[in-house]
């Protein structure tokens, strides 16, 4: 072999085996790093410093910045994290740098808003969030929505969350449930239809896989709480009539009270306790429940949502 | 003469043409940089005289290195066209390869050198500043341990690009990689949340690029923060490995180049 094609050979052996170690070694480094491009500090918290040293590219900056955002609550979620310091500070450089990132104040809201470990249990940080997106973009009815959906869910607030509804309703374009919701806030909140209303209208205003598959999950949820408070219902009937407790869901159907034995969302029959309790049979695939969790049962760190939502 | 004594003439001679050529002289620049800044802070700051000498020194150690890895880095191989001194080398027993990887231990010796004397600049600025060292100042010396690992990714970067490219192309490349190369895990983090095809390629990309994040260590010893001893392990085996791969594409390039 000539010395040229030896050394050709050699340097391309020695460069293809150089180039799988480095991504073996980048591979080890990341394990070694979790977390680093967001480690727990941040070294520039202030906004305005970071937009003056961008150089006018606020807008690259701000999508690093969202991305970091995104890996931070999605490793922290993951992990079933109870503290989220730097997501808030995170999502506010974020929407500095770029205040027209829309993606950021509407899935940054719902990152901050619902209570650990579904989110940051920040809802005042997340109105914060929403209002500074409507400052920026008064537009965007689903903003507004975004911010009537924090007061109503979390913060049990009606009359703010008529209120975002309403001055929602406002903008050219705006989703037209916005104003049936502003006047279902007044007359019917926090009953289980208006609940039942801001999950549907979650589901099919986004885009987004994860967060329709959160509200299909909260869907079901709302469906179960209303399946067992009409059959615990028909449980109390029945016992007031006879003077027992039914044996099972046939007593319930002999006596005329129900046509089968009940189905959760998912399909699986529910269980009726020795006590008269209703309870669903696999509670993991049913997240999200206020009613009808079998007894002694806790709920996974994070809540399974199901692929196929 | 064997293979080690001739990259060590080549690597001497490249050491000696860039003192020559007074790439040194920015440590005169350095040194008043520093000594400038630590009377200045000492005046205007509370408190963080010392964060401000660490940061402002390291990165100004990084950033002069840079300058120099590149802008010395391209000129290797085509001022030695240019002036035709390399068929002079070449007409001697001295293979492309030895040339190549020659040049690169010169560089990389004028910069560990360049890079010794400026972490002595900000060593003393330290000591005006807080009057003792202490012990999280150890951490110092690996940051700057980092910085010149950096320095032969680089260089290496440079040569590879100088060996196929006009030097301006090279240094924008060199530069560009650079840039690239401190966002590298924001690009693997890209690159995972994609999907299909664009996954694959996004991750190629991201793999390839140099991972200088990991080697800028720069903020966390500013705020004492240790640094753990399997990243000093991993980022040692990574540049070295790196570098090692640009020269073995340089030499690739470097041993097919019609130089006639």
């Amino acid at each position: 072999m000539k010395s040229s094609a030896r050394i050709t050979a050699i340097a391309s052996i020695a460069l293809v085996i150089c180039m799988m170690s480095t991504v073996l070694l980048l591979r080890k480094l990341d394990q070694l790093r979790t977390g680093s491009a967001v480690e727990e500090v941040l070294y520039i918290s202030s906004p305005s410093v970071l937009k003056r040293i961008s150089l006018g590219y606020g807008g690259l900056l701000a999508d690093v910045y969202w991305t970091r955002a995104v890996q931070y609550f999605g490793g922290k979620h993951h992990n079933g994290a109870q503290h989220y310091a730097l997501l808030a500070p995170l999502l506010e450089i974020t929407t500095r740098l770029d205040p027209q990132l829309l993606v950021a104040y509407e899935y940054g809201a719902n990152f901050l808003a619902p209570k650990p470990p579904d989110g940051a249990g920040m809802p005042r940080r997340a109105i914060e969030l929403a209002e500074y997106g409507i400052r920026n973009n008064p537009n965007e009815w689903k903003l507004y929505y975004q911010l009537g959906f924090i007061h109503y869910m979390e913060l049990q607030d009606y009359a703010a969350a008529a209120d975002a509804f309403a001055r929602g309703s406002r903008v050219p374009n705006a989703h037209p449930w916005l104003k049936l919701m502003a006047a279902q806030m007044a007359e019917h909140a926090g009953d289980l239809q208006t609940a039942r209303m801001m999950w549907t209208t979650m589901y099919q205003s986004t885009h987004d896989r994860s967060i329709k598959a959160n509200a299909a999950a909260h869907l079901r949820a709302l469906q179960v709480d209303e399946d067992v408070s009409i059959v615990e219902a028909l449980v109390a009937r029945y016992r007031d009539r006879t003077g027992r407790l039914p044996g099972s869901f046939s007593d319930l159907e002999a006596a005329g009270s129900l046509r089968g034995t009940p189905v959760d969302p998912l399909g699986h029959p529910y269980r009726l306790m020795q006590n008269g309790h209703v309870v669903v049979r696999v509670p993991d695939d049913l997240p999200f429940l206020k009613k009808g969790t079998p007894p002694g049962y806790v709920p996974p760190q994070t809540p399974k949502l199901l692929p196929t939502d | 003469m064997s293979i080690s004594m001739r990259l060590v003439h080549i690597a001497s001679n490249t050491f000696r043409e860039a003192v020559r050529d007074r790439v040194l002289y920015n440590l005169i620049a350095f040194a008043l940089l520093m000594s400038g800044a630590a009377i200045l802070v000492g005046q205007i700051s509370i408190d963080i005289e010392r964060l401000v000498v660490i940061n402002l020194g390291l990165t100004a150690v990084s950033l002069f290195g840079l300058v120099i890895a590149i802008f010395i880095g391209i000129g290797l191989v085509s001022k030695e066209i240019d002036r035709r001194t390399l068929y002079t080398v070449l007409s001697r027993p001295v293979r492309r390869w030895e040339f190549i990887v020659g040049k690169f231990l010169g560089l990389a010796a004028t910069l560990v050198v360049n890079t010794v004397f400026m972490a002595i600049g900000v060593f003393a600025a330290l000591l005006y500043v807080s009057h003792h060292f202490q012990k999280a100042d150890g951490w110092l010396l690996v940051a700057l341990y980092f910085i010149i690992l950096q320095f032969l990714i680089i260089t290496a970067l440079a040569l590879l690009f100088s060996s196929f490219s006009s030097p301006l192309l090279s240094a924008v490349l060199a530069f560009a990689l650079f840039v690239i190369g401190c966002f590298a895990e924001d690009l693997r983090g890209f690159a995972s949340m994609t999907q299909g095809v664009t996954r694959w390629v996004a991750t190629g990309a991201a793999y390839l690029v140099p991972n200088f994040s990991a080697l800028n260590v720069i903020s966390s010893v500013a705020h004492e923060q240790p640094v753990p001893g399997q990243l000093i392990f991993y980022n040692t085996a990574y540049a070295l490995i790196y570098a090692a791969m640009a020269l073995c594409g340089a030499v690739l390039v470097f041993e097919h180049r019609n130089l006639k």
